[in-house]
């Protein structure tokens, strides 16, 4: 018995492919209902009959062509890694087209066993399919199983694990592609076997094959490896093309795809599948349909379903915002009373608890929302989603697909711009692509949530939910403006196939919504802890030092002296023993206390504007001023480079150390109302700033790894600031004019 | 039995697909998802703004552009 077996698990999207490898290896990812979405293949361990399995999960797939990522990922892995089994999953009530992509893989001669998925739907469909005459007349191994309820699913692995250990030879199974092109195919095998011509890649007739539908990557692999014989190959399938082109006016191409589903209906027409009732009869699905994508009534329920995540995620979760709110004051008091006055007690209440605090206090909010977006992701309303809006889509350079990464990204607030640039891999056009992954960043973010509902929340109050959906829908009109503009400058060129399925709709499973929804916050949560921490303490430094010199704290000093020495000491003597917790200030006492908390405020206002932070706020102010930002305001935005998380924390941070008393109740908001620099022209402004300047350094990171290069990066960066600032300046200055 | 341009199918018309007059990504898309010659199709509705169009497939759903249904020839039994 080998050590470890290796499985690959493949099939067309929606078969139901991550459930069984959820159902298989427990693993806690991801189960999207939209073509694609597991883009990068995930690897699981679980052990059956004393034996090891890795289990590859591969993204789905229609096709083994070379057109999109997924394909490419899948091709080489089964013809680079060579597993001992490969599980094609096949959805019983979809088995004509389903059989499409198991045909290729019968071409590639891959030791395969089929995982006939969903029989249960397709009974509900009146759909009989008789597995064993399908294994018969295919000539491998056919298992019925339910994914969803794991029915099957141990037959299907014992299986799996006999076709493994067993000696049995895996030749290609060679398809009749008509009397023409068989004939043609037999001189190309013929030559690619004499010159072992990427024999070791792929079997001679699937080499033959890929020649004559033209598929670049083969192409490409052959002529690196021999282009005598590649030249050779060429020049045949160029006059076989041209033969058929003018004496049937068609592509050889579609000559195959026409065969291989001959192949497919021949088989199915053997007893297969049978019928109880009529097909034509509407299923449950389609009836949803009717109204979900009603051309009238579709988008005026799409809206409203939009608007109701809204409602859910901001109004449901107030109560547990609130209380992570409580929390972290009660943190900070706890140390704040525990610890002696200096810089450990300073960093670790402005550091650590406001950083993280800041972060931590929105994850029940980031949840609900979560949460909502997997409903409509799980039971496959985003793909309606897309279809609806794909008009629209198209006319600013991008593609109905393009919505998913958006909404990941925070199209619905609240996404996160890594996981929807990542998104941006199920796109086939490289120009759509990248135009997509350079727009989503202007989509506001879980990191840029709070800051909306902070600035919302202080200076709009009364219509948080109405400013909210409305900073939403600016954030996808600048993007998709951007993104026409991108693609008629930088990206100009044609629109890419928009032929997609629509998944039947689906009751999504509890356990499928929660490991969605946590998967998510966790990263969330995980970003806050690490990168989030770090940064903060970094930022507290640069805010904290080098401090004040010694000579303007003498200054303070005597101030504080001789406020002091103008009140009695009976009245000093009150306030000393007040600060420890006993007895009442008299109206003397409160005087004292207001004019030394002035100096106080004083001191560290001074401190912090003569840190390094300060230092660099207050040499950007001539300039940022003019879009109504003060140095603290700057400080802040630096901070956002990094992550827009920190963006609060330094404000909070800034703000609080300008004032010394930390005072748990006294919310950030409730400051920045009350600071003379802010009012709700300024809040506007640095609310779009917010929104559009450079993503994060992950993004950014991102960014340079799905468009291939760093000059897009750092392109997203620069135009994403300059854009960001000319528009919160214009904000700004018609605002002031207008009053 | 005419042919005519899937485009020009009306809502619920059915037909048989006669041809798929496009090579490239977009044939490969389209037959790969089942249009193929002597595959039946319903229509069944469209987008919103008219485009994109729906069609029932297979016992499935797919979608996709006025512009590349252009490629697609159907055989109707009557004008819709």
């Amino acid at each position: 018995m080998k050590k470890s077996v290796t499985m690959a698990l493949a099939g067309n999207p929606n078969a139901g492919k991550t459930t069984l490898f959820n159902e298989l290896t427990g693993a806690r990812q991801h189960v999207g209902n939209y073509p694609g979405i597991t883009v990068d293949y995930k690897e699981g361990h679980f052990t059956r009959k004393d034996q090891e399995i890795t289990l590859t999960d591969l993204p789905g797939t229609y096709s083994m062509t070379a057109y999109s990522v997924e394909e490419i990922v899948s091709r080489d892995f089964l013809t680079g890694r060579k597993p001992d089994v490969v599980i094609n999953i096949v959805d019983a009530s979809n088995l004509e087209r389903n059989l499409y992509l198991t045909t290729q893989f019968l071409e590639m001669g891959v030791p395969l066993v089929i995982a006939l998925n969903m029989i249960d739907v397709a009974k509900d469909r009146g759909i009989e399919v008789r597995a064993e005459k399908l294994e018969e007349l295919l000539g491998i191994p056919v298992v019925p199983i339910i994914a969803r309820s794991g029915a099957g699913v141990e037959e299907l692995i014992g299986r799996a694990l006999d076709v493994s250990s067993s000696d049995r030879i895996w030749s290609p199974k060679d398809i009749s592609y008509g009397e023409d092109l068989d004939e043609v195919l037999m001189e190309l095998d013929s030559i690619i076997s004499t010159a072992s011509f990427l024999t070791k890649t792929y079997p001679p007739h699937f080499t033959a094959i890929k020649y004559l539908e033209h598929d670049d990557q083969v192409l490409t692999q052959g002529q690196k490896a021999d282009s005598i014989v590649a030249q050779q190959l060429e020049q045949k399938i160029g006059t076989v093309s041209d033969h058929l082109l003018k004496t049937m006016d068609v592509y050889p191409e579609a000559i195959i795809a026409d065969h291989r589903y001959g192949f497919i209906k021949s088989i199915i027409r053997q007893g297969v599948q049978t019928h109880k009732f009529d097909t034509d009869r509407l299923y449950t699905s389609d009836k949803i349909d009717k109204v979900l994508t009603n051309r009238l009534i579709g988008p005026v329920v799409m809206l409203a379903i939009l608007f109701g995540l809204y409602q859910f995620t901001f109004s449901w979760s107030e109560l547990p915002v609130s209380w992570m709110g409580s929390l972290f004051g009660w943190m900070g008091s706890v140390v704040d009373t525990s610890l002696p006055d200096g810089p450990v007690k300073s960093m670790l209440i402005s550091g650590v608890i406001d950083g993280v605090g800041g972060v931590l206090g929105f994850v029940p909010l980031i949840m609900f929302m979560f949460f909502g977006i997997a409903v409509l992701e799980d039971s496959g309303y985003l793909a309606r989603v897309a279809f609806m809006m794909d008009r629209v889509f198209r006319t600013f350079g991008l593609h109905g697909s393009s919505v998913m990464p958006f909404i990941v990204s925070g199209g619905i607030a609240g996404g996160c711009a890594v996981p929807g640039v990542m998104a941006t891999r199920t796109l086939r056009s490289p120009k759509e692509r990248i135009a997509t992954l350079l727009t989503v960043p202007f989509m506001n973010c879980g990191a840029k949530v709070p800051v909306l509902v902070l600035l919302i929340g202080a200076f709009f109050a009364d219509h948080k939910a109405l400013y909210m959906f409305l900073f939403t829908m600016l954030a996808w009109l600048v993007a998709l403006l951007v993104a026409k503009f991108l693609r008629m400058t930088v990206l100009k060129g044609e629109a890419t196939p928009f032929v997609m399925e629509l998944p039947p709709y689906r009751f999504p499973t509890l356990r499928g919504l929660l490991i969605h929804t946590w998967e998510r916050t966790w990263q969330y949560i995980k970003k806050a802890g690490t990168v989030i921490l770090g940064i903060s303490i970094v930022l507290w430094a640069l805010m904290t030092y080098p401090g004040l010199p010694a000579s303007q704290q003498d200054i303070f000093a005597a101030k504080r002296t001789t406020v002091n020495q103008s009140y009695p000491e009976s009245i000093r003597e009150e306030l000393v023993a007040h600060k420890q917790g006993t007895g009442e200030l008299s109206e003397k006492g409160q005087q004292l206390q207001e004019e030394l908390t002035a100096i106080d405020q004083e001191e560290s206002g001074a401190g912090l504007r003569n840190s390094i932070a300060g230092r660099i706020g207050t040499f950007l102010e001539p300039v940022s001023s003019l879009a109504g930002f003060d140095w603290r305001t700057n400080i802040a935005l630096l901070g956002g480079f990094a992550a827009k998380e920190v963006i609060i924390s330094t404000l909070g941070t800034a703000y609080s150390m300008g004032e010394v008393e930390v005072d748990a109740s006294d919310s950030l908001g409730e400051r920045l109302v009350r600071d003379p620099h802010w009012n709700g022209i300024v809040a506007v402004a640095v609310l779009i700033f917010i929104m559009f300047y450079a993503p994060c350094f992950v993004t950014v990171i991102c960014i340079a790894k799905e468009a291939g290069s760093w000059k897009w990066a750092f392109f997203s960066m620069a135009f994403n600031t300059v854009f960001a600032f000319l528009a919160s300046l214009a904000v700004f200055q018609i605002g002031s004019i207008l009053g | 039995m005419i042919e005519i341009n899937l485009r020009e199918m009306k809502k619920n018309q059915s037909g048989t697909i006669k041809a798929v007059k496009v090579s490239g990504e977009l044939g490969r898309r389209i037959r790969e998802m089942g249009l193929v010659p002597g595959t039946e199709i319903t229509i069944q509705g469209r987008a919103p703004l008219y485009d994109p169009v729906a069609l029932r497939v297979m016992g499935g759903t797919l979608t996709l552009r006025n512009n590349e249904a252009d490629y697609i020839v159907v055989e109707v039994t009557e004008e819709g």
